[in-house]
């Protein structure tokens, strides 16, 4: 006999297990359905080839909110976060742009490429100090709805407003270019040397199937800027034993509060009765009944595939229909023999230990977008390369080595063939990219994992890949995302919620959503 | 991976302590000897060696020099002959101080100034369309200071065709020392008689060599940072980054300051205009500013007794103290006491720190916070003329 749950979660991904943690924190009975043999969705660990472990989807963090690792208790649960120590871009003519935490050091290597840029880093950096401390309140709030006369809505409002305010009218205009201008665009207001530019440009089109140069793109920068780890703003991490390590922390905690989390549980759908949702039916047929279901998949999962579209106001529909969640990051993972050589800077040193970006000039990144924007496999793609096994060793056997590529852009449809028959092909083009820099990449390979779009979407049911569960362009946040109305975690249907990243304040290993969405249950019951 | 200067194979050879820290991206010895006192000594008595290379220097030359400096800095520059140096403070659009460096006339249109920060965007941004060259001179122009009542005499024995008694306060001269061509200039951070050495870089070690060979006669030593701060102190000259922060680091309002809230008043003149922060400063000028600059001078024997009671000596810092400590005016928390120390010479505990106005008239009385056996009590002090120190061989 079924039992009867308080709450359901569909997708066992990062948010998923966070509201099913806070709802169980709560006192309720909850389970997590999760379609894959293993916890996290995009955040997982896998051992794709012996011995070698791969963060196989998302690879780095930062925005996972501090109010979760407190509450949620993670580190007590496992969570343990490495830093990365660098940022190298290597470029093409030999020469490389090296920053890393020897402030002075990274301040001379950018001199090389302009003395005024190594100045202009530091006003940089504390503007986007500010802007991220601009961002918080609006990350750590549920969204409010400008077009609403609600009392509470016109208190959070103000709020938000009197925030703004108080930045003062310089912090202001530069917030407003922001949300506005090109990642290019924006960072070019401080900077001239190429490879500073790309490289910082980069942060704005993570994800997005946009160009550094495409306005819109600096929000996508601040988004990436909005973290921190330990009280440092900005600071990017790398989870001990890889991303799949966030999740199961998160899992432990929920399970140690009570939650229960079934694996290899496909939800075929939801079951409603009287506009009400009253449990799920899983693809085995089984049908489990529960007061509340909490879908953490991507608005189109969420509104058009779970339920029945006709259930739901027609306007709400054609919005979901027309959310923009284009699938344009691919990634490839590589099992090493050896530890990759870089011509610009030979040996192993902390360059190895950081972020390397294959970020030249940003006519390159626009090449690459160009080539993606027409449906083709970008020759030479923006590569965000990290090697875990340098920052925690026991993702790789003693000696080997561990490679994460991610790569921006891959179309999510090629214009010719399917990426079925031509994922190896980017996987060719993203070596022979390497190879530019790591002339010893291709004798040192044991084994890749290439995942298109595609790939992505038919592993982690991520729609078209994408994997913010929906572009985090303006016209796509705050109380528009995933659509008006309806950025509250609620659905039209009663008692049946949303708690992904498609819904604000979006992706990333944040895990807002899945606090929020809790909360909101919480309170309304 | 902080950087040698261009005197660090003879500096590393006369560090004694291993005492170095990291000043702009240079490594500088914090002491030379196991302790600084002699040091201090040194500057104040016979004479010191500062290297004091990681400052930034610029030159700037070219028909609009005059007219750019003049758009920067807060003094009028125009005032200042070839052969002269002035002092000015620079701020951003609000009147507040990004920098202070001293400004140096080479020729009509050339000049030469330092800096604490890295200022060429600024400098550049400035002179956009003028007829103007800013160049970043900093590693190529390595300097020594060499400070204390016998500078002027090692001075001539070293390079004795130069008129060493003729070169004013605030004056340079272009001299060679060992055959290398100097620029000397008669300033400093000490407060007392001493000079600032400007010198190519390739040809750093003997101008040093020169100086320590001729200085031995003289009581010459080098001297680190830790004396540095103390004597600077004594002639309660600012530190950035410790006694206030530039305008382009600060991350709220409390931290910005403008030259009155510095005691730099004076640096502004009543007749200037059109240069970056005029029209903030005319109106801080009329209205008053919201901050006073003050030296302070802790009552050594209520100190002293603070100590007795817990059976200790007076512990105070042997060196400048840079944690702020709150100053404390009937009770209530008035401001903040930035740079403290002992001073040798005078035999007082010295404060220099900033306080919200109306509080501050030389005079008044306050109490500044001391920690005794990791308690917090509070010290009486009196707010006191500045500097503390200052000989009159400085300008004589």
């Amino acid at each position: 006999m079924a039992k009867k749950y308080d709450a359901i979660i569909i997708g066992a991904g990062h948010n998923g297990l966070i509201n099913a943690a806070y709802l169980a924190r709560a006192g309720k009975k909850v389970l997590v359905l999760e379609r894959r043999h293993l916890v996290g969705g995009a955040t997982v660990t896998e051992e794709i080839f012996p011995g070698f472990k791969f963060s196989v989807f998302s690879y780095v963090v930062s925005l996972l909110r501090p109010q979760i690792i407190q509450e949620l208790q993670l580190p007590r649960f496992g969570l343990t976060i490495l830093p990365l120590e660098s940022t190298l871009t290597p470029l093409p003519n030999g020469d490389y742009l090296y920053r890393d935490s020897d402030h002075y050091r990274s301040l001379r290597d950018i001199a090389r490429h302009s003395a005024r840029d190594a100045e202009a880093y530091e006003e940089y950096n504390r503007e986007m100090y500010f802007m991220a401390k601009a961002a918080q309140p609006i990350i750590d709030n549920p969204a409010p709805d400008p077009a609403s006369l609600k009392p509470g809505e016109l208190f959070r409002l103000a709020r938000l407003g009197k925030n703004m305010l108080n930045m003062g009218p310089e912090r202001l205009y530069t917030l407003a270019k922001l949300l506005t201008m090109s990642a290019a665009d924006f960072v070019e207001q401080w900077f001239e040397a190429e490879p500073l530019i790309a490289t910082l440009s980069a942060s704005g089109i993570i994800g997005t199937n946009m160009g550094p140069r495409s306005p819109g793109t600096a929000y996508v920068l601040l988004h990436h800027y909005m973290g921190d780890i330990d009280g440092a703003f900005r600071a990017w991490g790398f989870p001990k034993g890889g991303t799949g390590a966030v999740a199961e922390a998160i899992a432990r905690s929920a399970r140690a509060f009570g939650a229960e989390i079934r694996c290899e549980a496909a939800v075929e759908r939801v079951i409603i009765r009287n506009g009400r949702a009253r449990g799920v039916v899983l693809n085995s047929g089984e049908e489990i009944t529960c007061n509340v279901v909490v879908s953490s998949l991507d608005p189109k999962q969420t509104f058009l595939k779970l339920v029945d579209p006709a259930l739901m106001p027609e306007e709400l529909v054609q919005d979901i229909r027309r959310f923009n969640i284009r699938g344009s990051s691919a990634k490839v993972n590589l099992a090493l023999d050896a530890l990759p050589e870089f011509s610009c800077m030979p040996g192993k040193g902390n360059h190895l230990r950081g972020a390397i970006s294959i970020s030249p000039s940003l006519d390159y990144m626009e090449r690459a977008y160009d080539d993606a924007k027409y449906g083709n496999i970008p020759r030479r793609p923006y590569i965000d390369i990290i090697i875990p096994s340098m920052i925690d060793p026991d993702m790789a056997p003693p000696g080997k080595h561990v490679m994460s590529c991610f790569v921006q852009w891959a179309p999510y449809e090629l214009n010719q063939g399917t990426w079925d028959e031509r994922r190896e092909e980017l996987g060719d083009n993203v070596i022979d990219t390497l190879e530019e820099y790591i002339p010893n990449i291709k004798s040192i390979i044991l084994g890749r994992q290439v995942l298109s779009p595609w790939d992505i979407e038919q592993m982690t049911g991520l729609s078209e890949g994408n994997i913010f569960q929906g572009e985090l362009t303006l016209s796509q946040l705050l109380f528009l995302r995933p659509a008006p109305g309806y950025a509250r975690y609620r659905t039209p249907i009663h008692n049946y919620y949303q708690c992904g990243s498609g819904t604000h304040p979006g992706g990333g290993i944040m895990g807002a959503s899945g606090r929020f969405a809790a909360m909101a249950i919480l309170r309304s019951r | 991976m902080p950087l040698p200067t261009p005197f660090h194979r003879r500096t590393s050879a006369l560090c004694q302590s291993q005492e170095w820290r990291e000043w702009s991206g240079y490594l500088s010895a914090i002491t030379y000897a196991p302790t600084h006192d002699i040091e201090y000594s040194a500057i104040r008595n016979a004479a010191g060696l500062i290297d004091i290379s990681p400052l930034y220097k610029y030159e700037i030359h070219g028909a609009d020099a005059l007219a750019l400096l003049n758009r920067i800095m807060t003094r009028e520059i125009g005032r200042c002959k070839i052969g002269q140096v002035i002092y000015s403070p620079w701020c951003d659009d609000d009147g507040k101080i990004i920098d202070e460096g001293t400004i140096a006339r080479l020729h009509n249109d050339s000049f030469r100034v330092t800096a604490a920060d890295p200022n060429l965007r600024w400098f550049q941004d400035c002179g956009y369309g003028m007829h103007v060259e800013v160049r970043d001179v900093s590693a190529e122009l390595a300097a020594l200071a060499l400070q204390g009542p016998n500078s002027r005499g090692i001075l001539k024995t070293i390079s004795p065709e130069s008129d060493w008694d003729a070169l004013k306060y605030y004056r340079l001269l272009k001299t060679e020392i060992g055959g290398i061509p100097v620029t000397v200039s008669r300033t400093g951070y000490t407060g007392d008689l001493g000079y600032e050495l400007w010198i190519p870089a390739a040809h750093a070690e003997v101008v040093w060599d020169e100086i320590i060979n001729a200085g031995r006669d003289y009581g010459l030593l080098p001297a680190g940072l830790a004396a540095l701060d103390i004597v600077r102190l004594e002639a309660a000259l600012r530190l950035i980054e410790v006694d206030y922060i530039s305008a382009h680091r600060a991350i709220n309002r409390a931290e910005e300051y403008s030259p009155y809230d510095l005691g730099l008043g004076w640096t502004v003149p009543r007749d200037k205009i059109n240069f970056v922060g005029w029209r903030r400063l005319r109106r801080e000028q009329q209205h008053g500013s919201s901050k006073r600059f003050v030296g302070l001078e802790v009552d050594w024997l209520a100190l002293r007794k603070l100590f007795m009671r817990a059976d200790l000596p007076p512990q105070v810092a042997g060196r400048t103290s840079r944690l702020g400590v709150p100053i404390y005016g009937n009770g209530i928390q008035i401001g903040q006491a930035t740079s403290m120390t002992f001073s040798p010479t005078l035999k007082k505990y010295i404060a220099i720190g900033t306080v919200n106005r109306p509080h501050g008239l030389v005079g008044s009385e306050v109490e500044v916070e001391i920690t005794v056996e990791y308690e917090r009590k509070r010290a009486p002090a009196r707010i006191v003329k500045t500097p503390f120190y200052s000989p009159k061989r400085k300008r004589a």
